[in-house]
């Protein structure tokens, strides 16, 4: 039921949403050396499934998605959106900032319905979308809000909203609810969940943090220790949908597929904070 | 534990200055130091000086010296304002430009600017153009110098999520930079607004037939020291209601700010 998965470049990667293969990435460093971060990585994401990549601090699983997301030319290796190269910025794709990424001279609104400027739509055409867009995260009663009026859970609500208005085929995530407190994680992992089951986007998101991976994935890959790091674990998560991310963390086969993959990840974690890793290229 | 109360702070505040005034009193009206015709001769009194700036300010010709230096002020800060923003802009959207006049910029910039009045004077005559010119080329670096690393330090998170929305670079512009500069701009409004006033009025007091500068420069000139600081009073009360009025523009147009505060006048 939860036995590793083939390794996922094996697959057709045309039909792929992304599809990452031969993956590296080497930075110059200020100082004049190079940094290899991560190493001949091929990982690719169905359409429509829900893949979360793991691993300690430092392991390069950003740069990854920044690859994904075009915001970062890999040095070797080639990135595949939706069975065409990627060249450029993965403009079919949604990215969630872990950091405030919100103008913070706009208000919730304006947030909103600017994401939909760029492929034409009528201004009041847009005020309208993102009027509900924000009702749909439940922020009806913030639209005229600026950022630093908001908590960090509405402000990840308004940048959800942001993302999903401009309806992209991907959703590429960085530990988007890394600064929330618990609770307010568990809220988000559930809007998250519910809005994705409406139509479910191929989505990659990144994280350090297992259960909240195994709780809201279909697929959890778990990245090595940098530098150079590779992939080391490539875990099915078949429990079924919908979930609650709370309940489902005291399902018995949640902790059977927890203890797998932690088997795993801990020896990259200790490896992490061994190699004293965890501070920088986090 | 609460800070003192506004009420305590202010009371205190007035006593300041009542002892200051009484300190000033004495000392003028008294045989204390020295004979109070000598005394008053080098620091005139605080009943004078209140005296004559309410005969100055119910007259009407205080008010035309005042309207000279707010155009002046104003025309200044207009002009460097918007020669700062768009250089700033300029400068930080091309590398090239910023790294070839970077020397310039820190050269003029480092000139004290109030040997150039007398230039001005020469090239723009001694109306108002001398003392716009001399408010300009302070308030433009200024302006400058807070947009032009406004904008190149704007979030680079906030500029990659921009571009993950897919906007060009006309959108990022408008909707990224362009708010960014605003701000900066703002920020140094105060700053500016002074500098500003303070090109005006020096430009005045070295030459000029109208203008405060010119009535503080004119009571200098025959040793009426009340009239100077009759002149100094009128020049902090006209500050004082430019900064408030800042602060009101600013307060209106920062309210996406957290916390917003002003940054203090300046002047």
């Amino acid at each position: 039921m939860q036995e590793a998965a083939a390794v996922a470049d094996t697959r057709a990667a045309a039909s792929a949403a992304i599809a990452l293969s031969g993956i590296d990435i080497t930075f110059n460093l200020k100082d004049g050396g190079r940094y290899q971060a991560v190493k001949d990585i091929s990982v690719s994401v169905a359409d429509g499934e829900f893949v979360a990549v793991v691993g300690p601090t430092g392991c390069g699983k950003s740069t990854l998605l920044n690859a994904a997301a075009g915001l970062l030319r890999p040095s070797a290796g080639a990135v595949g959106i939706l069975g065409e190269p990627l060249s450029g910025l993965n403009l079919r794709a949604g990215y969630l900032f872990q950091l405030d990424a919100l103008m913070p001279w706009k208000t919730a609104l304006q947030n909103v319905s600017v994401a939909l400027e760029p492929q034409g739509v009528p201004a009041r055409e847009a005020e309208e979308r993102a009027r509900e867009w924000l009702a749909r995260v439940g922020l009806r009663a913030f639209t005229d809000r600026y950022p630093h009026m908001l908590s960090g859970g509405q402000k990840k609500r308004v940048a959800l909203a942001q993302v999903l208005i401009r309806n992209p085929k991907i959703l590429l995530m960085d530990e988007p609810f890394g600064p929330l407190d618990a609770q307010t994680r568990q809220i988000m992992g559930n809007l998250l969940l519910d809005l994705w089951s409406k139509d479910r986007k191929a989505v990659m998101f990144v994280t350090h943090d297992l259960e909240e991976a195994i709780s809201l994935s279909d697929r959890v890959v778990v990245m090595s220790a940098g530098p150079a790091a590779t992939i080391v674990g490539d875990y099915r998560v078949s429990l079924k949908r919908p979930r609650d991310i709370a309940d489902i963390r005291l399902d018995r086969d949640f902790h059977e597929i927890h203890r797998q993959i932690w088997q795993t990840l801990k020896v990259e974690v200790q490896r992490a904070y061994a190699a004293g890793e965890g501070r920088d290229m986090a | 534990m609460n800070g003192p109360s506004r009420l305590r702070i202010t009371v205190l505040q007035i006593l300041v200055m009542v002892g200051f005034l009484l300190v000033w009193h004495i000392t003028t009206t008294t045989a204390l130091f020295a004979e109070p015709k000598k005394m008053q001769f080098f620091f005139s009194t605080p009943i004078d000086v209140i005296a004559r700036t309410w005969k100055q300010l119910s007259g009407g010709e205080i008010w035309y010296h005042l309207g000279v230096t707010l155009t002046e002020t104003v025309l200044a800060f207009i002009f460097g304002a918007t020669g700062g923003v768009l250089c700033g802009f300029v400068f930080a959207r091309k590398e090239l430009l910023a790294a070839v006049f970077d020397p310039y910029i820190k050269a003029a910039n480092a000139l004290p600017r109030v040997v150039l009045a007398p230039i001005f004077a020469l090239w723009f005559g001694l109306g108002i153009w001398s003392k716009v010119a001399l408010g300009f080329t302070l308030v433009f670096f200024i302006v400058f110098f807070a947009v032009y690393q406004g904008v190149r330090e704007v979030s680079q998170t906030v500029l990659a999520n921009a571009r993950m929305l897919g906007m060009n670079e006309q959108q990022l512009m408008r909707h990224v930079y362009w708010p960014a500069a605003m701000t900066w701009m703002f920020s140094s409004l105060h700053t500016s607004v002074g500098f500003a006033l303070v090109g005006a009025v020096v430009g005045e007091y070295l030459g000029s037939s109208a203008g405060l500068g010119y009535k503080i420069h004119e009571a200098e000139s025959v040793f009426d020291v009340t009239g100077v600081f009759s002149g100094m009073l009128i020049l902090t009360i006209f500050v004082l209601i430019l900064d408030a009025i800042v602060t009101m523009i600013e307060n209106r147009l920062l309210v996406w700010r957290p916390g917003q505060a002003s940054t203090g006048a300046n002047s």
